[in-house]
């Protein structure tokens, strides 16, 4: 039995499809991944994806256990047990659910768990709101865990499935978030084509362990151990954990390219795993997205083409770690650049995309005329029209020595 | 973009408008066509306005926003128009399908609106489910009114649906009564003065 026999339509489409929303096109991919354990515990806009696990779960669509604990914290916790004992895991959390969550979240990468959770991106408080933005996924930035960005509901199937490709490679044994923008994305329902059980066992093959940590009564050995310090080898030790981390999340932006390239073989499915350069290489200047606005930003795009702009596109899908190399070549192209964020960036009074921009700009060794864009706070719309206005705003800019304020899309919706 | 066609669905929580959105979307697909369905956010209660929104056309879609410029306006709840403007944004020779007991002289619409669409879905939704749930009706009313989506269709989409408050026999004869219940009027041909009250 499939994952998503229950609204599955055998013979309307070929390959097989189904009409889901975000949230449940990211459990189909769970369900295909086969978990051991999944550990859940709900929040907006984030809770209907475990609640379609749990449902699969309850109809013996997915064998895996439910782990139905008392908050996110908990999660995580339990979850790397689960790892530490050799199994694959999931979970899914958002805004208030991953800081509740930190403690056991900034542990994960350092002793290189290779988890996949899904992070249904929300703003953080305050003020109240319970909506969409990539606040939460911004803040964690430095965690050390990958983030991988989906644009559509497909590409959230299809990267929650690659996801465990690539956490669990011998060069990479890192967690990895999978985001997609709550809201638009999570509650979006659209078709998604389905890949064949078989095929995603072959592409992902047994669950590979870490086994450098995992436990096994026969070779008993400390995990986490006390290190750092400016005495003895603790300092030299702690630094080789942290450089190893580091060089894994180098090494992932090399394996990240080959699963993607390997998924489009198998599937016929492309999507771009670092940056999609869109109608770039004509282009005098371009706009950065991340995430699900990307798709209202190509449309305005386009329109403008039709008017005889010369504007392209540069979507962010890894953001950790940061493909410097690919972000520098398709800066190289452009003569202006406008930064679309949907978080900001407290230090640098502008969105985070932008920052990174700033520093992938010096890499190529022209520095142009950028400026930040922030829209799409707490479940704000970013539509083409405003795609429209960014896309004029940048056309115009000059060079501007010094900081420059950030422009708020919706600062008059 | 080819054949786009943006529709807006207005209701009260709790009627279900968002999953008769994902339904039409499903029978839209069904019929060859790409379709996204996008619900309107708040914190989910019963009885507050709620809209959901679709985009549909023969070329693949890729915003993923609100609709704000509605070709067709679907109202599955009769006094929701009273507290939200259901018209706000409309296209030029848009189409309505409302819930309403009323007959066409007694509305008022404004210039932008080419087609009605009636259904006296509370009264078909009493005498089906004896609870005044209206969205099945009211997609067989869209059906009939546009054009758009065959009754086939939708009533496929609604076999592939778990429901949780209501029987799938039940939402089937709503979506035809719906269907066969609905009266249709072009405004120009009945020579219905349309003004917003």
């Amino acid at each position: 039995m499939s994952v998503a026999t229950a609204k599955e339509r055998p013979n309307t489409n070929t390959p097989r499809s189904v009409v889901v929303e975000g949230n449940e096109a990211a459990a189909i991919g769970v369900g295909l991944s086969r978990p051991d354990v999944v550990a859940v515990y709900p929040i907006t806009p984030q809770s209907s994806l475990v609640e379609h696990i749990s449902q699969m779960i309850a109809d013996g669509r997915l064998n895996a256990s439910l782990m139905n604990v008392e908050g996110e914290h908990a999660v995580l916790n339990g979850l790397q047990g689960v790892a530490l004992a050799g199994g694959r895991t999931f979970t899914a959390t958002s805004g208030p659910g991953i800081a509740f969550m930190f403690e056991p979240y900034v542990r994960t990468p350092g002793l290189r768990l290779p988890m996949v959770a899904s992070l249904v991106t929300r703003d953080l408080l305050s003020p109240q709101c319970v909506w969409g933005g990539q606040q939460d996924a911004m803040v964690v930035r430095e965690a050390g865990w990958i983030q991988m960005h989906c644009e559509t509901v497909q590409e959230i199937l299809d990267t929650t499935v690659m996801a465990y490709k690539i956490a669990e490679h011998r060069d990479v044994m890192l967690p990895v978030n999978v985001c997609h923008d709550g809201n638009y994305l999570s509650f979006g329902v659209t078709r998604v084509e389905l890949p064949e059980q078989e095929q995603v066992d072959k592409f992902l093959g047994p669950a590979a362990t870490n086994w450098h940590i995992a436990l096994d009564p026969l070779r008993p050995m400390g995990v986490d151990p006390l290190t750092g310090g400016s005495g003895g080898p603790g300092a030299r030790n702690f630094v080789r954990y942290r450089k190893g981390e580091c060089r894994g999340m180098q090494n992932a932006l090399r394996v990240i390219s080959e699963v993607h390239a390997e998924w489009a073989e198998r599937f016929g499915r492309s999507h771009a795993p670092l940056i999609e350069e869109y109608r770039l290489d004509d282009a005098d200047y371009a706009l950065v997205t991340i995430g699900g606005m990307t798709g209202a930003a190509k449309d305005a795009v386009d329109i403008a083409r039709d008017q005889g702009e010369a504007v392209g596109l540069i979507k962010v899908k890894t953001f950790r770690p940061f493909p410097l190399e690919a972000m520098t070549k398709a800066l190289a192209k452009v003569n202006r650049v406008g930064v679309v964020d949907r978080s900001v960036s407290f230090g640098w009074n502008s969105g985070p995309v932008y920052a990174e921009t700033l520093g992938a700009l010096y890499h190529t060794g022209k520095p142009i005329p950028a400026v930040s864009f922030i829209g799409g706070l707490a479940g704000a719309d970013i539509t083409a029209e405003h795609f429209a206005r960014a896309i004029a705003l940048t056309r115009d800019l000059k060079w501007q020595s010094g900081p420059r304020e950030p422009v708020w899309l919706n600062e008059n919706d | 973009m080819p054949d786009l066609h943006e529709l807006r669905i207005h209701g009260r929580g709790g009627q279900g408008a968002v999953l008769a959105c994902s339904i039409l979307a499903q029978a839209l697909i069904d019929d060859g066509k790409h379709a996204v369905s996008i619900p309107s956010f708040g914190f989910e209660r019963r009885g507050a306005p709620v809209a959901a929104f679709l985009r549909f056309s023969d070329a693949p879609i890729r915003a993923m926003t609100n609709v704000y410029h509605p070709d067709c306006v679907i109202c599955i709840d009769p006094t929701v128009a009273k507290t939200v403007d259901i018209y706000a944004g409309m296209k030029a020779g848009g189409t309505v399908v409302l819930t309403t007991k009323s007959a066409l002289d007694e509305l008022k619409f404004p210039d932008s609106v080419a087609r009605v669409g009636l259904c006296d879905a509370v009264g078909i939704a009493l005498s089906i489910y004896k609870r005044p749930v209206t969205n099945a009706i009211m997609l067989g009313a869209f059906a009939r009114t546009s054009g758009l989506v065959s009754l086939a269709s939708l009533k496929e989409a609604l076999q592939q649906m778990e429901f949780r408050d209501a029987g799938l026999s039940q939402n089937l004869t709503a979506a035809e009564r719906g269907y066969n219940e609905t009266q249709v009027y072009d405004l120009a041909k009945v020579g219905h003065a349309a003004a917003v009250a």
